[in-house]
């Protein structure tokens, strides 16, 4: 089946970290531990996992900002992790992320027409008449206005940042976009609203997500399929209907049943 | 039921802009053994009200107006020297951030044991037997008295935090967002922690939080903030199945539920007037 837009086969990534006292030690930590995973051109997969579980190394090693130790990472039958620098740079058009912090990752000294447009200027899509028109959609797509432009970041709420990151990441037209943790440092009703732009621009611009998230309420609502990680190891996945109802692992048992608010579960539906 | 805290038209403003209500008119109360939730989002005055008690306010920010009625003593007409008798001693408080709670150069057990030797002036074997026990009734090996606060793990932290805060059996305990670092398990295991904890000493539980899902598990008595006031409070069945308020309802539209039923709504700002909604 062709519908796999991005796979990835055993990767292995492991970390060296200073140990003891004062750091004279050597621990070897595996923080992505044989992790093969697929994704379905147009679906959410989320992987999900506690802090140290490696879900932030897969998010970067996927896109090859970091190196693997082995493994291979198919996007359209091509293997990333055996591109040239050249060819991959190529190829990150059409890969891009949402990071988690919108207060650290957009440059405090570059405007949002600058911020937004700096991927097309990089690969030289269009005229610069073409690439102010798109920043301009695309900002009007997410909720900002074309006057936004000439504003910096230290301007804008955390939820218009995150705004701001969205239309970095998705003037270039991607296909797959990874999304680390996009919400998590949101107010919640800032959440929703973000949740509900990421799916209706999946929808529209028919993106594929890998979403790397802690929070399974959220995974619950935005995913199609979910992938649980512990230890670098990716221990169950399925769709995520079915891996709530019934999860197969004690761990993944224990993770759901932590889940605040099930003493209330059926907190009202307005 | 005894009413154990009753707060009475608190405010608070900058003392730059005395007009600026940051906390406007708040009023609840908080009985012994009993758990009361303030909920709101960042900006909604929850962690200064909770500061407020305490009178920990920064010095750029005062109380303008309220009464702070803890154990028939308003709080809030009593000076410095008489709070520090009452802050660790009667009142408890833990904070988010365990890392940045805990000072890195001393060992946890010293940590511990300070207040004791502070308000019970214990020593000796006497404090050190207590903290031993401090230790075991929140799940630490009695072993790591003499850890550091960056040998223990952030849920271990958390514990040690909340060893410090129980020490000298406070009547009340506030805890300001105590899970929000944590992870979904660890926190499950503070939050079922702090419960016990309450139900043992008597405690009464001032929770400050986000998260509606916490809110379920452990509150009696919600209070739900918005711009600095209350707009809604009752018990936790009441605000949760059958909220009052339109910002109550639309703030429990945007909670995602685990079975993923619900249709997740953008907030509505509607019954607000146009010049107060934001944008």
């Amino acid at each position: 089946m062709s519908d796999i837009i991005l796979s990835a086969r055993h990767l292995h990534k492991t970390y060296r970290q200073r140990s003891g006292r004062f750091g004279f030690g050597n621990t070897i930590i595996k923080a992505l531990d044989d992790v093969s995973i697929d994704l379905r051109a147009g679906s959410t997969l989320a992987v999900v996992g506690e802090s140290g579980s490696g879900k932030s190394t897969l998010a970067r090693c996927l896109l090859q900002l970091q190196p693997l130790d082995s493994g291979e990472i198919l996007f359209q039958g091509r293997d990333l992790a055996k591109m040239s620098a050249k060819a991959l740079r190529h190829e990150r058009r059409h890969l891009q992320m949402i990071f988690q912090d919108p207060f650290a990752s957009l440059n405090p000294r570059m405007k949002v027409g600058e911020i937004v447009g700096e991927g097309l200027l990089i690969h030289r899509l269009g005229s610069l008449e073409q690439q102010r028109a798109k920043v301009v959609s695309m900002l009007k797509r997410v909720g900002l206005e074309e006057s936004d432009m000439q504003k910096y970041p230290h301007e804008f709420s955390g939820g218009q940042r995150q705004r701001i990151g969205i239309a970095r990441a998705l003037v270039l037209e991607p296909k797959v976009v990874v999304c680390d943790e996009p919400v998590s440092a949101l107010d919640v009703s800032i959440q929703a609203q973000i949740l509900l732009l990421l799916k209706e621009l999946q929808q529209e611009m028919s993106l594929s997500y890998i979403f790397i998230s802690h929070d399974l309420r959220v995974v619950r609502h935005i995913a199609d399929e979910v992938a649980v990680m512990h230890n670098g190891r990716l221990i169950e996945q399925g769709r995520v209907g079915e891996v709530y109802a019934a999860p197969r692992e004690q761990y993944t048992q224990n993770l759901l049943k932590s889940i605040p608010g099930r003493k209330h579960a059926a907190v009202q539906h307005v | 039921m005894s009413e154990l805290l009753k707060i009475e038209g608190l405010t608070v403003t900058p003392v730059a802009a005395p007009a600026k209500l940051l906390v406007n008119d708040v009023s609840f109360s908080l009985a012994s053994g009993k758990t009361t939730c303030i909920v709101g989002e960042s900006g909604s005055g929850k962690s200064l009200t909770a500061l407020s008690i305490m009178g920990l306010l920064s010095k750029q920010l005062q109380r303008t107006q309220g009464r702070v009625i803890f154990q028939g003593q308003d709080l809030a007409a009593l000076d410095n020297e008489q709070l520090r008798q009452i802050r660790g001693r009667k009142i408890g408080m833990i904070f988010q951030e365990p890392m940045t709670s805990l000072n890195p150069v001393l060992k946890v057990g010293y940590q511990i044991g300070e207040s004791l030797a502070v308000h019970l002036g214990l020593k000796g074997q006497a404090l050190h037997s207590r903290v031993a026990q401090l230790l075991e009734q929140v799940g630490i090996p009695p072993s790591r008295t003499n850890s550091y606060p960056d040998e223990l793990s952030g849920g271990q932290r958390q514990r040690v935090m909340i060893a410090m805060s129980i020490a000298c059996e406070p009547a009340m305990l506030i805890a300001d967002e105590p899970t929000t670092a944590l992870d979904v398990t660890v926190q499950a295991q503070i939050l079922q922690l702090l419960d016990e904890l309450r139900c043992r000493l008597d405690m009464g539980m001032l929770f400050i939080t986000h998260d509606f899902g916490v809110v379920a598990d452990i509150a009696d008595d919600v209070v739900v903030m918005f711009r600095g006031q209350i707009v809604e409070s009752g018990p936790v069945d009441q605000v949760l199945h059958n909220p009052q308020h339109p910002y109550t309802r639309a703030l429990l539209a945007c909670v995602p539920d685990t079975e993923g039923k619900k249709p997740l709504r953008p907030i509505d700002y509607s019954w607000l007037n146009e010049e107060e909604a934001p944008a």
